[in-house]
């Protein structure tokens, strides 16, 4: 059925592997793409939230079509300690509108949408093949993959790696290094389903209106995390993660945390009654900018999660993920066009032309946010929620005590807890680390 | 208010659809007599509590479960302590949302 070989391999068929794929075979490449799931999507796990711009760069019109489910028109975001939030909510009526920026999606039936047009543009997608290694030829240029469908390989001029966080294929083959614990997060969601009416009334939202919460405090128990609340149209993702270095030092059990969450006074009445259908867990890029592998090399280019493509601070992938697929798409088609090899040389391209987008542009001005994040965890994730709440209760708690003796009382909670040369040495790091 | 108060991963997993490929696990724990820090710290970390303390002091997997995450991979295969493979095309968990 193989025998024949291809322009391009694309292994896996998440966002990133979908945009190369889709690209290419527009581009007039034959295109094969191997997907392990059942089906595209069956093994993709995300939030998640869309971006629409950079899906528009690869399907104008995919808000005819595509499984959305809803448009945000508001974010909040939630310190919290054990029983109490403090949150920034901002929600806009400009986010009704006719084009909007940003949906919630659930990724398993988004993706066969997109799958669907990846065939529909010429390329083969093959599901429920594994890809277990990289075929390379006497020089080390790698000329295809082998699967565990069939004996042999299957051949191509260029093989493109989106095989995600967790790919095999580039750390087996020495190309890039396994992530290492402090480099990755550990998510685990459930999906929770509620009828629409009561979804809309629990969140304030009108017809396919969205909201998305983000959370950290004491829900990560110290550890560097986040919790997340995704109103979907009739289910709600409900998840939290944390960096694996963390789970191992800790010995907190991920699923203890997200039930803990479900359980916190803020979160509780938000699924109350809900039925949980699904689940899921699922590293998460967070080395950021430093953790950037190799791009590229003899025959092959890494894309999306595979390439710990991630920007931890504005929890976006996937638009990496697209935006990186389809770069490296118009590279491998620009070669093509000048029927050149696919040298590292020629294939610099594309991290020149990944340099100059925002993926590099954004990984690179967080720089040093993980290490911060990471290395000061107890303060960001325990102490000062914990501060920050107490301050509110303080504040808003009507008891007699004058004013000006409530202020004294927070700011010595401060300095107390953190010192003056802890808070400033704080802000100051965190103000340098966000330039 | 009916909350769901339950801390059992197995209820959990028992809301996910799987294919399991009878006979031929993805990951293999190497015989240990004694377990690494690595692998104790699984007991715990995996989220789909697939990894298990024997009655003789050895870690046991059990993937039938498995959620496909590839955190024991992060911590356990650079040690030696795991084998650690992607099942077969078609096999493993199915998402129906992901």
């Amino acid at each position: 059925m193989i025998e024949e070989k291809f322009d391009a391999i694309v292994v896996g068929a998440g966002m990133a592997g979908n945009a190369a794929a889709l690209t290419m075979a527009e581009g007039g490449m034959k295109v094969l793409q191997l997907e392990r799931g059942e089906y595209s999507g069956s093994k993709n796990v995300q939030g998640a939230i869309l971006y629409a711009d950079m899906l528009e760069k690869l399907v104008p019109d995919f808000r005819e079509d595509a499984p959305l489910e809803r448009h945000l028109v508001e974010q909040r975001f939630w310190m919290m300690d054990d029983r109490s939030h403090t949150g920034l909510h901002y929600r806009s009526e400009d986010f009704n509108e006719e084009k909007p920026n940003r949906y919630t999606i659930i990724r398993a039936q988004f993706d066969k949408w997109f799958s669907q047009k990846v065939r529909e543009a010429g390329a083969t997608v093959l599901c429920e093949t594994t890809v277990t290694d990289l075929a390379r030829d006497s020089h080390g240029k790698v000329i295809g993959v082998r699967t565990d469908r069939r004996d042999g390989e299957i051949h191509a001029d260029i093989v493109v790696l989106a095989e995600g966080v967790n790919g095999m294929l580039g750390t087996r083959a020495g190309l890039r290094q396994r992530p290492k614990p402090e480099k990755v997060a550990l998510a685990v969601k459930e999906m929770h389903f509620l009828p629409r009416e009561v979804i809309e009334t629990r969140f304030n939202l009108k017809g396919d209106e969205g909201v998305v919460i983000e959370a950290v405090g004491t829900i990560s128990r110290g550890m560097t995390g986040m919790g997340f609340i995704y109103a979907n149209k009739e289910c709600i993702s409900l998840g939290i993660g944390c960096l694996v270095a963390d789970f191992q030092r800790t010995g907190e059990t991920p699923y203890g945390l997200l039930d803990r969450f479900k359980r916190h006074p803020s979160v509780a009445p938000l699924i109350a009654g809900s039925e949980v259908k699904e689940y899921s867990a699922h590293l998460i890029p967070e080395g950021g900018f430093k953790a950037i592998p190799e791009l590229y090399g003899k025959g092959w280019v890494v894309i999306g999660d595979a390439a710990q493509l991630n920007n931890t601070i504005h929890r976006e992938g996937s638009n990496l993920a697209m935006t990186s697929g389809r770069i490296a798409a118009e590279t491998i088609l620009q070669i093509k066009s000048r029927n050149q090899p696919m040298t590292p040389q020629n294939l610099s391209l594309y991290k020149k032309m990944l340099d100059e987008s925002f993926v590099i542009k954004d990984l690179r001005k967080y720089k040093d946010m993980p290490a911060l994040m990471h290395t000061r965890s107890q303060n960001f994730f325990l102490t000062y929620p914990q501060l920050v709440s107490k301050a509110m209760q303080n504040f808003l708690r009507v008891d007699g005590t004058p004013k000006i003796e409530k202020e004294k009382l927070t700011l010595r909670s401060f300095t107390k807890t953190r010192s003056r040369r802890g808070l400033f040495g704080d802000a100051f790091r965190l103000v340098r680390a966000w330039r | 208010m009916s909350i769901e108060l339950s801390m059992r991963v197995e209820d959990k997993l028992f809301n996910n659809r799987y294919l399991v490929d009878t006979g031929r696990p993805h990951i293999k724990v190497r015989p240990h007599a004694k377990p690494s820090p690595q692998l104790l710290s699984m007991l715990k970390a995996c989220p789909a509590r697939c990894y298990e303390l024997s009655e003789q002091g050895q870690v046991e997997a059990t993937v039938d479960g498995c959620i496909e995450c590839g955190t024991c991979r992060i911590i356990c295969e650079e040690s030696g302590d795991i084998e650690w493979s992607y099942p077969r095309g078609g096999y493993g968990v199915l998402f129906k949302f992901g």
